[in-house]
C-alpha cells in the first residue's frame, strides 16, 4: 500500500428526513481543520435519494468537494447498498481519512466499510487531531464506560477511519454561496444485489425530541415525586429552549417516555448545558451525561452523588428553585429582547 | 430447526473499576470480570428464539482460560453449547482481527452444524466500540442487522427474518435474508434469574476449546496484535468535573448567581429550531 496514493479527508454525509444530519455538520467543521492542517481537501460523501441539491448545504459548511450518489436504490439507509457505493468511492478517489457520525447508521456503515477495506476503525471519537507531515490521524475516544479515554492510531492502513461522537466537535457558521465541485457518481447497484428491505418506518408520534442533539437538555429525576411534579422539567426546557431528559427511574414510574432516559440504558448525551433536577447521581446515569460542557445539578441532598459530577451545584427543594429559575430567566430574555428593540 | 451462534465476551466490570490516581491507569485487579451485559441479553434472546422455533444455542468467545466462566454464565440463561478459541495469539486483537478470529471459529462451528443465525451484544463495556458484530457479518457475508430491539419473526423455512431495529427517533422494520447476523439492544429483552437446572448444568459443563492451530485456512498474520490495523498508542484519565462550585446564599441568591453564569454563555441560547427566545 502507498501512501502517497491516498489524499483528503472525506465525511460521510448523513441524511435524515431530506436534511443534512447536525452531526455531518459538525464533522465537516472538524474535517476542514484537518484538511486545513494537512493542506488536502475536504471532501463529503453524499448518499441518497433526491439529495442532489444537499450538496449546496455541505459546500457551505466548508466542503471543497462532493461525491453525490444519488438514486432510488439508495431510499433508505441499508448497509449493503451505502456500504457499496462508499467502497467503490474509496476504490476509485483514495481517501486518507473517513470520518462518520457516531449514529445508528455511521456506526452501522463504518463497521461494514473498515472490514471489507479492511482497515482500522476508532469508535465514538471525542478528539481528533492529525499529524501535519506524516498525516497520522490521532483520535481519542472514550473507553471503560467512560473511565478512561485513549489515544488509538492506525499506522499501516488508508484509508484511517473514525466514527464521532454528535455534539463534540463545532460545524463552521455556514458561508452562503460557499461551492465546490460536484461530482456525480453512477451505481450499478441492483434491487436485487441487497438482501435487506425496509418494510417500514416508525417514528415516535410525540414531539420530535432528539435529546441527542439537543444544546440545552433539561432532565429530572425521581426527587419530582410525581408526574405532576415533573411537569416543572418541561416548563424550564421549554423556557430554555432544551430537551427534556430524565433518569432510568422516571422513565419506570411511566412519568416520561423511554427515549427520554439519559444513562447506561438509555441515550447519551453531550449538551452545552445539563440540568440534573431530583437526580441522585448513580453512576448508570452519570456515564450517559458526563461529557457534557456545562452540567449543574439542582438537589436538596448536600450529600447527593450528583454535585460530584456537575460544575455548580444548588442545594435546595426543585419546587422552590426552578420556578424561581424560570422566572429569572424569562425576565431576563424579555429584557435582553427589549435591549434589542 | 434453527442453530444460533451467540458471541458473548467476558469483560471487566466498568461499574467498579478504579483508576490509580497516581500512575492513570486502570486498576484491573480493583475488577471482577463479568460476562458482558449486553451479551447477557444476546444469549437470552437467542434461548427465546429456541423456545419460539425450536433449536439449538451455541455461544463462542475468546479470551483467556477465565473467560470459561462467562460461557458457564450462558449456561446458566440457557445456552446449550459453549466454545472458546483461546490462544496467545489472539491476544492484543482490535475489532478487526477480533473479527477475524471469531469468523473461523465460526466457520468451524458450522461444520458441526450449520449456523443460520448470528447474535452479538450492541456493544462491550470495556472496548465498547460495537464493531465486532458487524465485522463478523461482512466476513461471513451475511447481512448485518444492527441496532436490533426485537425480532419479529423468523422464517427458516423461506429464509428471512423480519426485526426491529432501533433508530434515534423511533425504530424501522427490517426484512434480511437469512442467514444474518444481529446485534441486540439491552432492552430487547429481560434477562430472568437462572433456573436451578441450568445452574447445576453450568456448574459441571466444560466448553469446547481451541486453540489456533485447531482452526482451519487461518492466516495468522491478521491475528491478534499483528492483525490489527488500530493501535492503543496513549491512554489517560479524563478530567471529570470533581465536585465543581457549590452556590450559595438563599434561593433567590442562588438562581441569581446562576443566571449571570449562564447568560455569560449567550451563544447557547440562540437554538436552532428551540422555541427559546433568541437573544
Ligand atoms: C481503551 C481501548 C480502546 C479501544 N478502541 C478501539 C477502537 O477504537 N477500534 C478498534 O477496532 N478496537 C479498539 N479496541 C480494541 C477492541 O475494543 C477489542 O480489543 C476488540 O477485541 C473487541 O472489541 P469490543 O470490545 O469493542 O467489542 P464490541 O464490538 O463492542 O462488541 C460487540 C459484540 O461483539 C461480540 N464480541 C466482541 N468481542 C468478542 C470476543 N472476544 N469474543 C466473542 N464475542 C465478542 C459480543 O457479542 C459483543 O457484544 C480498544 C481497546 C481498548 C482497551
Ligand atoms: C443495569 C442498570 C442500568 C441502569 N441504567 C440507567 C440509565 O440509563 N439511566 C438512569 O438514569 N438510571 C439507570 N439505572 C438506575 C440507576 O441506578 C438509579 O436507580 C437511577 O438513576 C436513580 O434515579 P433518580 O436519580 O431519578 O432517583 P433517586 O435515586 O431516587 O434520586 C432522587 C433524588 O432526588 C432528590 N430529591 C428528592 N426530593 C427533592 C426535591 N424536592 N428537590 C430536589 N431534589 C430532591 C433526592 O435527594 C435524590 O438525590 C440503571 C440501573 C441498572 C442496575
Amino acid at each position: 500500500m502507498s501512501f502517497e496514493d491516498y489524499s483528503g479527508i472525506w465525511v460521510f454525509i448523513e441524511v435524515k428526513d431530506g436534511e443534512v444530519v447536525p452531526v455531518s455538520l459538525e464533522l465537516l467543521g472538524a474535517g476542514r481543520e484537518l484538511a486545513d492542517k494537512r493542506g488536502t481537501e475536504l471532501a463529503g460523501v453524499l448518499i441518497g435519494e433526491n439529495v442532489t441539491h444537499l450538496a449546496d448545504t455541505v459546500f457551505e459548511y466548508g466542503a471543497d468537494t462532493v461525491y453525490v450518489y444519488d438514486h432510488a436504490i439508495f431510499k433508505n439507509y441499508r448497509t449493503e447498498s451505502y456500504m457499496k457505493a462508499l467502497l467503490e468511492c474509496c476504490e476509485k478517489y483514495k481517501p486518507e481519512v473517513i470520518l462518520y457520525g457516531a449514529t445508528s447508521t455511521g456506526k452501522d456503515l463504518a463497521s461494514a466499510v473498515a472490514t471489507d477495506l479492511p482497515t482500522g476503525l476508532t469508535a465514538d471519537s471525542t478528539i481528533l487531531d492529525i499529524e501535519e507531515d506524516t498525516g497520522l490521524l490521532l483520535a481519542s475516544r472514550p473507553a471503560f464506560g467512560g473511565n478512561i479515554m485513549a489515544t488509538i492510531l492506525c499506522k499501516k492502513y488508508r484509508p484511517q477511519m473514525a466514527t464521532v461522537r454528535p455534539k463534540v466537535m463545532k460545524a463552521l457558521t455556514p458561508e452562503p454561496g460557499r461551492t465546490g465541485r460536484l461530482v456525480e457518481e453512477k451505481t450499478s447497484l441492483k434491487e436485487d444485489d441487497i438482501r435487506t428491505k425496509v418494510l417500514e418506518i416508525v417514528q415516535h408520534t410525540t414531539k420530535k425530541v432528539r435529546i441527542d442533539e439537543a444544546d440545552i437538555i433539561v432532565a429530572g429525576g425521581k426527587g419530582l415525586g410525581s408526574a405532576n411534579g415533573f411537569q416543572l422539567v418541561h416548563d424550564l426546557a421549554e423556557t430554555l429552549g432544551g430537551a427534556v431528559g430524565a433518569s432510568r427511574d422516571v422513565v419506570e414510574a411511566g412519568w416520561v417516555e423511554h427515549h427520554h432516559q439519559v444513562g447506561q440504558t438509555g441515550v447519551t448525551v453531550t449538551p452545552k448545558i445539563y440540568f440534573a433536577i431530583g437526580i441522585s447521581g448513580a453512576i448508570q446515569h452519570i456515564v450517559g451525561m458526563q461529557n457534557s460542557s456545562l452540567i449543574i445539578a439542582i438537589n436538596n441532598d448536600p450529600e447527593a452523588a450528583i454535585f460530584q459530577s456537575s460544575h455548580y451545584g444548588i442545594v435546595g427543594d426543585a419546587f422552590e428553585i426552578v420556578p424561581l429559575l424560570i422566572q429569572q430567566f424569562k425576565q431576563a430574555f424579555n429584557q435582553e429582547v427589549v435591549d434589542h428593540v | 430447526m434453527l442453530h444460533i451462534v451467540a458471541c458473548i465476551k467476558q469483560v471487566p466490570d466498568t461499574k467498579i473499576i478504579k483508576m490509580n490516581p497516581k500512575t492513570n491507569t486502570m486498576d484491573r485487579a480493583s475488577a471482577p470480570a463479568i460476562l458482558n451485559p449486553y451479551d447477557a441479553h444476546a444469549v437470552e434472546e437467542a434461548v427465546r428464539l429456541k423456545k419460539r422455533y425450536g433449536g439449538t444455542v451455541s455461544v463462542l468467545t475468546m479470551g483467556p482460560p477465565p473467560a470459561v466462566k462467562a460461557i458457564k454464565k450462558c449456561i446458566e440463561i440457557g445456552a446449550d453449547e459453549g466454545y472458546m478459541i483461546s490462544d496467545r495469539a489472539f491476544a492484543g486483537a482490535d475489532t478487526l482481527a477480533t473479527s477475524y478470529a471469531l469468523t473461523k471459529a465460526i466457520e468451524k462451528i458450522s461444520k458441526i452444524k450449520p449456523v443460520d443465525l448470528i447474535i452479538c451484544g450492541k456493544m462491550t463495556i470495556d472496548g465498547d466500540t460495537g464493531q465486532v458484530g458487524p465485522g463478523i457479518a461482512r466476513r461471513l457475508d451475511m447481512p448485518p442487522l444492527t441496532s436490533v430491539n426485537k425480532v419479529k419473526e423468523i422464517n427458516l423455512e423461506e429464509g428471512y427474518a423480519v426485526v426491529h431495529r432501533k433508530l434515534e427517533d423511533g425504530y424501522e422494520v427490517i426484512q434480511s435474508t437469512m442467514p444474518c447476523l444481529m446485534s441486540v439492544e439491552k432492552e430487547i429483552n429481560e434477562v430472568p434469574y437462572s433456573s436451578m437446572t441450568n445452574m447445576l448444568k453450568a456448574a459441571r459443563y466444560q466448553p469446547v476449546i481451541w486453540a489456533v492451530a485447531d482452526l482451519e485456512d487461518v492466516e495468522r498474520s491478521q491475528l491478534g496484535l499483528k492483525g490489527s490495523p488500530t493501535i492503543v498508542s496513549k491512554v489517560w484519565a479524563p478530567t471529570k468535573p470533581s465536585g465543581g462550585e457549590m452556590l450559595e446564599g438563599d434561593a433567590a441568591a442562588q438562581t441569581g448567581q446562576l443566571l449571570n453564569i449562564l447568560l455569560e454563555k449567550k451563544e447557547l441560547f440562540a437554538v436552532k429550531g428551540g422555541s427559546g427566545v433568541e437573544l
